[in-house]
Parts: structure tokens; sequence; C-alpha cells
């Protein structure tokens, strides 16, 4: 028989119960046969056991009010946040020392409705799809969660679009600021890496409804729509025409909530 | 938020066992945990995997640890011994408790990086690799301290065999007189 030979590692697992059955009884074979380490190996054992004993007492104690989850909740719901304060002084700060900015915006007629939207699209994807490191702020596998922040943020329901059907995961989201107020960014990627980017918000006063309106700033193409005051933006390496087809299914499945 | 408190709340009692554990002190351990439900509750939106169990653990030890640091320039933290607040009358339960006590107080002697080490593994269950994660070292550090904590508790406990008399006899005196070991 060709046994592993048995580590210092496999004995503190063997204390601890978490090796696998086979090596389990491998390491109590050979602790049949070593009493000197079978020794050692039952002190550590009968360590864990009297700590376990020791402080299981402690989890059994009634939490305090202070450790009351549901009231912590509750507090931090009713109390304003930091990040409130902090936009708050932002915005005013804006008013105050950077009013020139929002004069020369309004002569040069920012962009409104949808070209506006797809230019935020387009900066969304320009920025966070070239990311190695954190693409997306939370993960496909935290969906639940990413769909109840945006939904709350954009208060509406926001559903992730499916795009499996053509051949696009989800890779996951993010709120990103835009200057119509906050929009949900969700993530795309296929067999080959390459990356789509879905970027949805409520629309201001222009284009509450608006067909789909392709644009494209060099080799990054997107789709533009809205729909009932809900603006979306679709945006892939690729000629806007071939991204056409996925708009659809986004359209069609924003369409079904 | 409905899924944060399912998933949270049934957790707090052990974050509460390794809180006190680390630091003794039960007030103190309760404001660290309570400081760390807080963060939570903050940052639940911002958690990267499934994993919520390790998840709080890191947030817990790392405040434990920002507290260690801060009170170490402060000077040492002498922990509060809650043994002898209530009286037993069985022998028995009361020889249990003093045997509890003796192995938190050899416990305590442990450097704080093995004590964690043992206290996830041996007491939270936590895997090796979540273990790991929490005190964000290599899984191979985890063993090397697991094994020192192990090593070092045991000579701990031999090491007071010779003396056990100061800890295990005087048990009718122990209502009479403070006990002589915690004077220290």
């Amino acid at each position: 028989m060709n046994h592993r030979p048995i580590t210092e590692d496999d004995l503190h697992a063997y204390v601890d119960r978490v090796l696998e059955p086979e090596r389990q009884a491998e390491v109590a074979a050979y602790l049949g046969d070593h009493p000197d380490v079978a020794k050692r190996v039952a002190a550590f054992t009968d360590q864990r056991d009297l700590l376990r004993a020791a402080l299981a007492p402690i989890a059994e104690e009634p939490l305090p009010p202070e450790l009351n989850l549901s009231r912590i909740i509750e507090n931090r719901a009713r109390r304003p946040s930091v990040a409130r304060w902090a936009m708050a002084a932002m915005f005013l700060l804006s008013i105050g020392g950077l009013g020139g900015w929002a004069m020369r915006g309004a002569l040069q007629a920012s962009p409104e409705g949808l070209v506006a939207l797809a230019r935020e699209a387009t900066a969304s994807y320009n920025v966070y799809t070239p990311d190695r490191v954190r693409p997306v702020e939370v993960r496909a596998s935290d969906s639940a969660q990413l769909v109840q922040w945006v939904s709350d943020r954009l208060h509406r329901p926001v559903k992730v679009p499916d795009l499996a059907a053509s051949g696009y995961r989800l890779m996951g989201g993010r709120l990103v600021a835009t200057q119509h107020g906050p929009a949900a960014m969700f993530m795309y990627d296929d067999d080959h890496g390459s990356r789509l980017v879905v970027l949805t918000r409520p629309m201001s006063s222009a284009d509450q409804n608006a067909p789909m309106t392709s644009q494209s700033q060099g080799d990054v193409g997107g789709i533009a729509w809205a729909d009932d005051g809900v603006g979306y933006s679709l945006v892939g390496h690729a000629a806007p025409e071939s991204l056409r087809p996925i708009a659809n299914e986004v359209r069609k499945q924003a369409r079904a909530i | 938020m409905k899924d944060m408190l399912l998933q949270v709340e049934p957790l707090i009692p052990a974050l509460r066992r390794y809180a006190r554990a680390l630091v003794r002190d039960r007030a103190n351990a309760d404001d660290l945990v309570q400081d760390c439900l807080e963060r939570a509750v903050s940052r639940w939106y911002q958690r990267r995997d499934g994993a919520v169990r390790a998840w709080l653990f890191t947030i817990l030890h790392n405040l434990a640890i920002n507290q260690f640091r801060q009170s170490a320039s402060r000077g040492r933290h002498v922990p509060i011994d809650e043994t002898n607040e209530d009286s037993f009358g069985e022998a028995a339960v009361q020889e249990q408790k003093l045997m509890y006590q003796d192995v938190l107080n050899k416990l305590a002697k442990l450097p704080e990086d093995q004590r964690a080490v043992l206290l996830l593994v041996a007491v939270e269950d936590l895997s090796y690799a979540d273990a790991a994660t929490v005190l964000n070292i290599p899984v191979g550090t985890v063993m090397s301290r697991l094994s020192r904590a192990r090593e070092r508790l045991q000579q701990e406990i031999e090491g007071a065999a010779d003396d056990t008399p100061k800890n295990v006899v005087p048990i009718r005196s122990v209502k009479n007189e403070p006990p002589a070991d915690h004077g220290r």
C-alpha cells in the first residue's frame, strides 16, 4: 500500500475533524502505531473540547438590547448617513463655488434625453469594462442584492436583463452617477471575454418615450431607447447594428416587468 | 434588509463569543460586536461573495485588532474575572467553572495572533481557508500559527500541573477569600 506521509497539518485537521473519511482513517491508523504522537493529538483534542465547553455559555447568554439587529437596521434607516451629508455638502459647493460651470453648461445646451443617456453609457463602458480588478461593484452571485440596491436608488423596480440567449453572462453591476441622477449599470461578458454594458435610469423631462437610436464613438457602438420614462442604453465593442438583436431582447424583457 | 436579518442574526451569539474570548471584558466585547453589526448593516451590499460568516468575523476581528493596538499604546488591559460574581452551591459545578476559567486564563497568555487562529478554527468552526481570509494571511500561516498555539497552550496546561493546588484544591475557601492566582 502506498500511503501519503502523515503531515502536521493532517494531525490538526484530524483534531478539528475536517479530514476526508479516508484520510481520517489513515491518520487514526498512524496514531495507533505511534503512541507518542497519539498522546499529543489526544491532548490537543482535550484542549479543543475544553475551550469549546468553557466558551459555550457566552453564546447562550440572552442578547442585550444594543445587539438587537432589527433595531440597528431601523436606527440606521432613520438617521441621515454620512454619505447623504457629504452629498448635500457637495451640492451646496456646486451651487456656490462652481456656479460658473452650470452657466457654461446652460449656454452650451448640455445634452438631454437619449443623447445624454447614450453618452453616459459609453462613458461607463469606457471606464469600467477595461477594469481587470473590479469591473463591477456587486457580482452576479449577489444579483438579488444588486437588484434591491439599484431599485432602491432609482425608486422603481429594476430587472437585470438576461442575455444568455445571446451568449452573454451577467458579471454584475453597480450604481453610476450621471448628470441626471443615479443609473444602474449591468455588465456582461461572453466566452471570448468581450464585454457589454446596459445602463438604465429614469429619463428627465426629455425623451420619456423614444425609439431605438444607434450611436457610435470610435469602435464603441451603442443603442439607446426609452419606454415609459425609463431610458436604456446598450453599449459594446461592436457596430450598433450587430447589437440590435440584443437590444431587442433587453427591451422585450424590460417591458415584461 | 430582510435577507440580512435572516443571515446575520443567527451568527450574533458566535460573534459575541469570539469577541469575548479575544478581549475578555464583556462590555468591551459587546461594544465591538455592536460596532461590527452597524458596519455590516451599512456595507451589506458591498460584500463580495456569499460567505457571510467569514465576512462578519473579518469585520469583527479587524475592529478588535484596532482596539488592541490602541490599548497597547495606553497600557495593558486588565481582564475582568467574572467567576465569583455568583456562587453555585454545588462543588462539582464550582470546580467545573474554575476549570473553564483556568483554561481561559491560559488562553489569554497566548500571543494575540495565535489566540485568534485557535478560536476561529477550534471554537468557531471556520475552515482553514475562511480563517485565512479573516486574518488576511495565507493558509500555510494559519496552520503554523494553529500548531504553535496548540503547543503553547499545552505547555501552559502541563506547566500548571505542578502547581495545580492553586487552582483546584481550595474549592471550599473560594467563597471566603479572593482566589490567589488572579491577582497577578
